[in-house]
């Protein structure tokens, strides 16, 4: 017996010392996905943008001359299998540099493990919208943007279709969502906004998967809202459309958010969702934008595409492709001040995360000009921009139909102020000091 | 020749009722026992204690817990996932509302209130029976699906539905590395697998065991159906629910009703029949099998693609995860109906005649 | 009032629609003892069979006509579904005779999880889109009487005709055909029946041949309204309620208990749902049948359950 211990002690010994000289040398970036499963339609371009972005930076030198290296996981959706693949992703390969789940289930799990192991989490366009104040959520950044942003937004461009805010008061609206944490998050900016302006709405929560949504439309179509918000995910989308084609409720008052309108949830409707708009989170479906093209020519020309290339441009690709293109961008600030050309821990990730200063001359040399705006991070704005617009489809594709929005920051900025301090009461956190934002 | 009784003798009734009468079982849990309490936390890495040790013990104790409803009393439930998730609701209210609440106790009054829901659901099980009962039970999964996502009041007003916790402590200790939440889990595990042992070799367990196999005959012979196929309810719905709580609190730390969904029951359903129906160790066993294969088939497959020189995508090895998976459950049901516990029955009744062929 | 009708025509239909389904169900419960829980993932491999068939088919073979590539497509789909049956009678129902109810039941959730991967292996995870030519576009009835027309779902009246045009055949076929009188002789005693003379195994690969077919209409049916995923699996859960409602053993059983639990879910949803929140719809079925069950334990139609002692 206790030569087998020995034997184990020595073992263990051997692989921590082997361990420590397997110094990184590559910058690890672990890519959860969603590739089976209900959700399958819509995570399946998001991945494929993301990790070609991957492939590109490579192809464009690395970062600063680091290579860098990725490996997905599959979660299915699952916060569970989220959670395990955390875990097995976030010490490999000299420790993950940032996590994004793409699911508002995990990050909610990740949110208490990232913390203690000192890894960022971006959750771009999802994830808790209270997370955007970085003096109590440190290591959460909602990049770009969060619900109750897309919910203001959506609001003010039916205020401005309807003539003015006053012109909504005694207007029905209908939010239909996912019954989940992601189709919920926006409900208290939707009735904030019902208080100061009187419009009646109503909430319908269709039941994962959401292929069930005959009852919720009946309901619809008894209501006859003035306008639809739809806050869905996967097949929920496409089913929706059908639905809606199958009432008669016309698709051009229906409104989505910024994952319910791409190419997977239209293209089965096909003419029959003309007219549904939706939120863009700064681009649409870019197939002429210079990324897109550089993508092209040094990914998928070479043979090493990771999806289809038809598939690249098309609006859940670039949601991939930016959000790689963040994750990225903030280890290179990081390493303008923890050493250009060396590996990035996760701790070093995050202040370039949050010190990100993407102005549009940066942006237009790495190709994104017309795709994105300028962002900037700091330590109380976790979110760095809030603009976007609205595309609608037009039966084949996806066209611009409105000018640029930016949420209401008077009315958001209390909101998230207030469960802020709602959940580091909660967790007993204290709020950050200027002095440690200065580390 | 080694697993033999020989020379022991058992002079008292209470050494004659010992859960292990040989020596030779005692001496290998002892052993087991000392394995999994030192050994394991200088072996295992945080990975082996977070993504697989774990939820092994906490499904475990879950699997457990229907073993007893399923195996030993025979009513077939498929709302599993929905007493997971009353105790872990429960003992999240529990905590976070009454200051100064002890985690363990928290925990354990969860199970309680999974009890109470567990007896409400199995009252149908008074006149249903079989197949019927399975999917009267799948009405207990939908509606705590349902009720834990729309009653706000069990989510603490959270505006996303999703609720979180930390700080755990026992007596003053605080329980926040991977290793000390292990032991927690082993602990509990242990200490309800000894007490479940216990009670299906006393009267109550005696009971059920009629009631499963012929429960007419039972009730003929003056064993009270009601009684009987309700305490199994509770009882099994308690341990469920302290499994679901500890599901919660160490294993997520942060959580929403669709963990506690109705793959959650089909998985352990699938663990006591894998397992072995109508046996505690084959829990164990079970929960071990389930846990493990997704995992050792999401890192063997890619290497054994890489070894044929075939590089395959995550949605590949997902999909042949559920194919292999599938396929494994078919096989094992049609090799060993009785679950892996009768493998190791046999084994041990093979070790009593080694080396001797008979 | 014209609300009210709506919901209960609406009701209607989708109780058809989940019928289609437990109509598989019930075929291989009477005529094998086997609860098929696999029935949703039968239906997901051959709408994905369906759907991609008539997809590859004028790819392949370079022609345009829709209806054609329908056609074809359809007919590959059954002859696959046929293989399947073949293939779950050799590998695991004849290898599990006369096992308990419960090892069966979970032999059939292994292979629901091996049919999900392989279909989404062979033909992939998107949304594919199944075009028969079924309409599309809503009706309005009685625009006169009610404000705004009572709506009628022409999708759903076709597929309700199928639904009925498919239990009548099937109780034809089990009433009058040598073949159905061997499926109910096998279903009540399997050893007399073999001891007669019936092959056992080819009876059970003509059962499961027949579910299979069954499938493939509910499949095609249900893809052409929602398109073709993995969540088209899921549906299934909602036609159990359906199954156990009419009775495990009664066709016609099947029907009936679709359209009280379409009618009873949609009704709950839209008027008691919308007081407490909604989404109650998936629990109302479940919880009804409970009920239901409570006084009648073997479901409206199915046989009563003896216990012999």
């Amino acid at each position: 017996m206790k030569l087998t211990t020995l034997a184990f002690g020595a073992a263990l010994a051997v692989s921590a010392v082997s361990a420590a000289w397997a110094q990184a040398k590559e910058q690890f970036f672990p890519v959860l996905v969603y590739r089976t499963g209900a959700y399958a339609p819509n995570g399946v371009p998001f991945a494929n943008g993301y990790v070609d972005y991957l492939k590109l930076t490579n192809a464009r030198g690395g970062i600063n001359g680091v290579k860098v290296i990725w490996e997905e996981c599959e979660t299915g959706y699952a916060t569970d299998r989220g959670v395990e693949c955390y875990e097995r992703l976030k010490g490999k390969n000299g420790g993950a540099t940032v996590f994004q789940p793409l699911s508002t289930g995990i990050t909610f799990a990740l949110t208490e493990k990232a913390p203690a192991d000192k890894i960022p989490l971006i959750t771009a366009g999802y994830g808790r919208s209270e997370s955007t104040d970085g003096m109590v959520f440190k290591w959460n950044f909602p990049l770009t943007g969060t619900y109750w942003d897309a919910a203001d937004i959506i609001l003010q461009h039916l205020a401005k279709k309807e003539g003015g805010w006053d012109k909504l008061r005694g207007k029905k609206i209908a939010h239909i969502f996912h019954d989940s944490p992601y189709g919920k998050e926006p409900i208290p900016l939707l009735q904030e906004r019902q208080k100061m302006h009187g419009f009646e709405l109503t909430l319908i929560p269709v039941t994962h998967p959401g292929v069930e949504q005959k009852a919720a439309w009946l309901q619809v179509r008894q209501l006859r809202p003035d306008y639809v918000l739809l806050w869905g995910w996967g097949v929920m989308n496409s089913t929706a459309l059908k639905e809606a084609v199958a009432t008669g409720f016309p698709r051009d008052k229906m409104y989505g958010v910024w994952w319910a309108g791409a190419e997977p949830d239209v293209k089965d409707v096909g003419d029959g969702a003309r007219g549904y708009n939706a939120l863009a989170l700064q681009h649409g479906a870019e197939p002429n934008s210079a990324i897109v093209k550089e993508v092209l020519a040094k990914v998928h020309d070479k043979g090493q595409g990771t999806g289809p290339r038809d598939e690249v441009g098309q609006v859940l690709y670039m949601r991939g492709l930016t959000a790689a293109m963040l994750a990225v961008e903030g280890v290179k600030r990081a390493q303008e001040r923890f050493g250009k050309g060396k590996v990035m821990t996760g701790e070093q990730a995050r202040w370039g995360y949050e010190n990100l200063a993407l102005d549009q001359k940066k942006l237009d040399a790495l190709g994104f000009s017309g795709v994105m705006r300028p962002i900037s991070t700091s330590c109380a704005d976790h979110r760095g921009a809030t603009w976007a617009r609205m595309h609608t489809w037009d039966g084949k594709k996806w066209n611009f139909t409105s000018d640029w929005y930016q949420s209401d920051e008077a009315l958001i900025k209390p909101m998230i102020r207030a469960a802020a301090d709602k959940y580091a009461a909660e967790k007993k956190i204290e709020r950050r000091t200027p002095a440690d934002c200065q580390s | 020749m080694l697993y033999r009784e020989n020379g022991q003798f058992k002079t008292s009734y209470t050494s004659d009722l010992q859960v292990f009468p040989i020596a030779q079982d005692r001496i290998g849990i002892a052993l087991l026992l000392a394995f999994a309490v030192f050994a394991v936390p200088l072996l295992a890495d945080e990975y082996m204690f977070r993504a697989i040790l774990i939820p092994f013990l906490i499904l475990a104790l879950a699997a457990l817990g229907l073993n007893i409803l399923v195996g030993y009393c025979g009513q077939i439930s498929l709302g599993t996932g929905a007493f997971m998730a009353v105790g872990a609701y429960a003992a999240y209210n529990l905590f976070v509302r009454i200051d100064g609440m002890p985690m363990l106790l928290a925990i354990l009054l969860g199970g309680a209130f999974s009890a109470a829901v567990g007896v409400l659901f199995g009252i149908p099980s008074l006149r249903i029976k079989g197949l019927y009962l399975a999917v009267a039970t799948l009405a207990a999964q939908f509606f705590c699906d349902w009720a834990f996502l729309r009653i706000k009041w069990f989510t603490n007003d959270s505006a996303s539905g999703s609720v979180s916790v930390s700080g755990l402590s026992l007596l003053g200790w605080k329980i926040d590395t991977p290793h000390e939440k292990y032991l927690l889990c082993l602990g509990i595990a242990i200490v309800f697998a000894m007490l479940a042992k216990n009670l299906v070799r006393s009267h109550i367990g005696r009971e059920w065991m009629a009631i499963r196999d012929m429960d007419v005959a039972a009730a003929v012979i003056g064993i009270r159906p009601v009684y009987a196929k309700l305490t199994a309810f509770a009882v099994s719905s308690f341990i469920v629910g302290v499994a679901g709580a500890l599901w919660g609190f160490v294993h997520l730390g942060a959580w929403e009703p669709a963990a506690f969904s109705i793959d959650r029951s089909f998985q352990l359903l699938f663990m006591i029949i894998i397992g072995g129906l109508g046996s505690i160790m084959g829990s164990f066993f079970g929960a071990a099998f389930i846990v493990v294969l997704p995992i050792f088939l999401n890192q063997a497959l890619p290497a054994l693609g890489a070894l044929v020189g075939v590089t395959i995508s995550t949605a590949a090895v997902a999909h042949t995860e559920f194919m292999i998976f599938g396929a494994l459950i078919v096989f094992f049901l049609i090799v060993e109906p009785h679950g892996l516990a009768r493998l190791w029955s046999i084994g041990k009744e093979k070790l009593r005649l080694w080396p001797f062929p008979h | 009032m014209g609300f009210f009708l709506e919901t209960v025509i609406g009701g209607l239909m989708a109780g058809m629609l989940y019928s289609l389904i437990a109509l598989g169900f019930v075929l291989i419960f009477k005529a094998s003892g086997v609860f098929n829980f696999a029935q949703g993932a039968m239906v997901l491999f051959a709408a994905l069979a369906m759907a991609r068939f008539s997809e590859w088919f004028p790819e392949l073979l370079k022609f345009d006509s829709k209806v054609l590539a329908n056609v074809m497509a359809f007919v590959a789909a059954m002859a696959l579904m046929v293989a399947v049956a073949w293939l779950i009678e050799r590998l695991v129902l004849g290898k599990l005779v006369n096992q308990e109810g419960i090892t069966l039941l979970m032999a059939t959730l292994g292979i629901t999880y091996f049919l999900d991967g392989f279909g989404q292996t062979v033909f992939g995870s998107d949304i594919y889109k199944i075009d028969v030519g079924l309409p599309k576009d809503p009706l309005f009835l009685l625009e006169g009487t009610f404000q705004g027309g009572v709506l009628v779902n022409k999708e759903d009246l076709y597929a309700a005709v199928i639904a009925a045009a498919l239990v009548i055949l099937l109780s034809l076929f089990f009433q009058y055909t040598s073949t159905g009188r061997a499926l109910r002789a096998v279903a009540d005693d399997h050893q007399a029946a073999q001891s007669i003379g019936i092959p056992l195994d080819r009876i059970w690969v003509i059962v499961w041949s027949v579910a299979g077919f069954v499938a493939l209409v509910a499949g095609i049916i249900w893809g052409s309204k929602l398109g073709v995923q993995f969540s088209l699996a899921l549906v299934a859960l909602k036609a159990l309620p359906v199954v156990i409602l009419g009775g495990l053993t009664s066709v016609p059983g099947a029907i009936i208990g679709g359209l009280i639990i379409g009618v009873g879910e949609k009704l709950a949803e839209v008027y008691i749902g919308s007081k407490i929140g909604g989404g109650i719809e998936i629990w109302f079925g479940y919880v009804l049948v409970l009920f239901v069950l409570l006084v009648r334990p073997q479901g409206l139609f199915g046989e009563k359950i003896i216990d012999r002692v």
